[in-house]
């Protein structure tokens, strides 16, 4: 069977990684490439890198990171992260991203999923979904959109995106564990596969994350702070039964 | 050795350009059928649906370059939807180049797309996957082909088994991305360089 996957997630700002709360006191924490060459090395399945200043600056600094991801990165790699619309998408993919992930144009102008699937096949199109208590939120969990997360999943599921990223904005930076009940009902109502994401702290979050039915477990702080604990992840997750590479 | 990417204009053939640089290839990008016919291997990679595939291909007359190499028995090697497209008619919609007998069908398993990492299970000596009995590498995809004749070199499990891998004379395809497949599928490419510096 294909493996549960563990994939840390990258934070940049101009073109640099950084590292912050809510977007307040940015770190430089070092050059993409190389970060993610790092964790490439360390077994990180797949990476998603998050251009969280994108809507300020416009797309320069990304743009040129992904041709060089897609150089010299031998995993697979998500870009996401202010994608405004179809344009954008399109030009992160053929900048060379595996995959785009779109989050509030998708809510807003649902169709993109349909436009991008029908250009790179669903494999490329990943929704994100940012949940709070169960109900979808944007613009980084600051508006609530008065609808359930697991309704939306569907929906975009079944218009082209052929995974979901779903955030829990309640429980992400608390390293207490994925929001499960939320992973297991957007599990069970989609067919494409769901990445777990926010509140992961160690290995047996990642284990009910894949238990709740997600494919695959993002992770951030935990692993920035020390990247080694990136192949102790997989050898915990491999000890408790599961199915990673290692 | 002269790689050719058939060019048909989908998505971006970077990642797979540089990954054949790294195996000690000298790869180029193209639109000319000249190229593609004379290449020491041509490779057919990219993404999207094999029907939008094979008008891009048949934009340029690539399709005619890869069929004429194909009969003058000169290696061509097919990528994901490439390989899909060495097949026949497609569950997606559309046609392949037919150069391989069997349909391109939806996969059937509880998770679509198949996407992530599995385990290699070859089915004989396969040229391409020589040593890799076993190893994982990268799937993404929603459709997979379905030989109809016994040239299937690699298969994995997937809610049921999947086609990986084919060889039949100088035709090959790889389902999975040996472009994203770490050293695994670094060592696919090396195999597929010697591999066609044997035609």
């Amino acid at each position: 069977m294909v493996k549960k996957r563990v994939i840390p997630c990258l934070d940049v700002a101009a073109g640099r990684v950084v590292k912050g709360v809510r977007f307040e006191g940015l770190r430089d924490v070092g050059d993409p490439i190389e970060l993610a060459t790092r964790y490439s090395e360390l077994g990180a399945d797949e990476l998603v890198f998050l251009d969280i200043t994108a809507t300020i600056e416009g797309r320069g600094p990304i743009l040129s990171l992904v041709e060089r991801a897609a150089e010299e990165l031998t995993i697979p790699f998500t870009v996401g992260g202010g994608v405004s619309g179809l344009e954008d998408a399109r030009a992160l993919l053929r900048a060379g991203a595996d995959k785009v992930a779109v989050n509030r144009v998708a809510f807003e102008e649902p169709e993109i999923l349909a436009a991008l699937a029908a250009e790179f096949g669903s494999q490329a199109v990943v929704c994100a979904v940012d949940a709070r208590a169960g109900e979808v939120v944007t613009h980084g969990g600051r508006n609530p959109r008065g609808r359930g997360a697991v309704d939306w999943s569907r929906e975009a599921a079944k218009r082209g995106a052929g995974e979901i990223l779903l955030t829990s904005i309640d429980a992400d930076g608390t390293r207490a564990g994925y929001d499960l009940e939320l992973t297991r009902a957007v599990a069970e109502a989609v067919e494409v596969p769901v990445v777990a994401s926010g509140g992961a702290g160690e290995a047996a979050h990642l284990a009910g994350a894949f238990e709740a039915g997600a494919e695959a477990a993002l992770i951030a702080s935990i692993v920035h702070e020390r990247p080694e604990r990136l192949p102790e992840l997989k050898a915990e997750l491999k000890e408790l039964g599961w199915n990673v590479r290692s | 050795m002269k790689v050719v990417l058939a060019d048909y204009g989908a998505g971006n053939l970077r990642s797979v350009c540089s990954a054949f640089a790294r195996a000690g290839a000298e790869p180029v990008v193209s639109t000319d059928p000249e190229q593609i016919r004379e290449a020491s291997l041509t490779v057919i990679a990219g993404v999207g649906h094999v029907e939008s595939a094979r008008r891009g291909l048949a934009a340029n007359r690539l399709d005619d370059a890869i069929a004429a190499r194909a009969a003058a028995g000169r290696p061509v090697l097919g990528i994901c939807v490439g390989m899909q497209l060495l097949f026949h008619e497609s569950d997606e919609g559309g046609h392949g180049l037919g150069l391989l007998d069997g349909p391109v069908r939806r996969v059937r398993a509880p998770r679509v797309p198949h996407m992530g990492w599995n385990a290699l299970e070859l089915i004989g000596e396969p040229a391409l996957l020589d040593g890799l009995d076993g190893a994982d590498v990268y799937f993404a995809h929603s459709y997979a082909a379905e030989p109809t004749r016994d040239i299937a070199t690699a298969e994995v499990d997937h809610g049921g088994r999947m086609v990986a891998a084919v060889e039949s004379g100088p035709l090959a395809g790889v389902q999975f991305h040996p472009e994203r497949s770490g050293s695994a599928g670094a060592h696919v490419l090396q195999n597929a360089l010697n591999w066609a510096g044997q035609w």
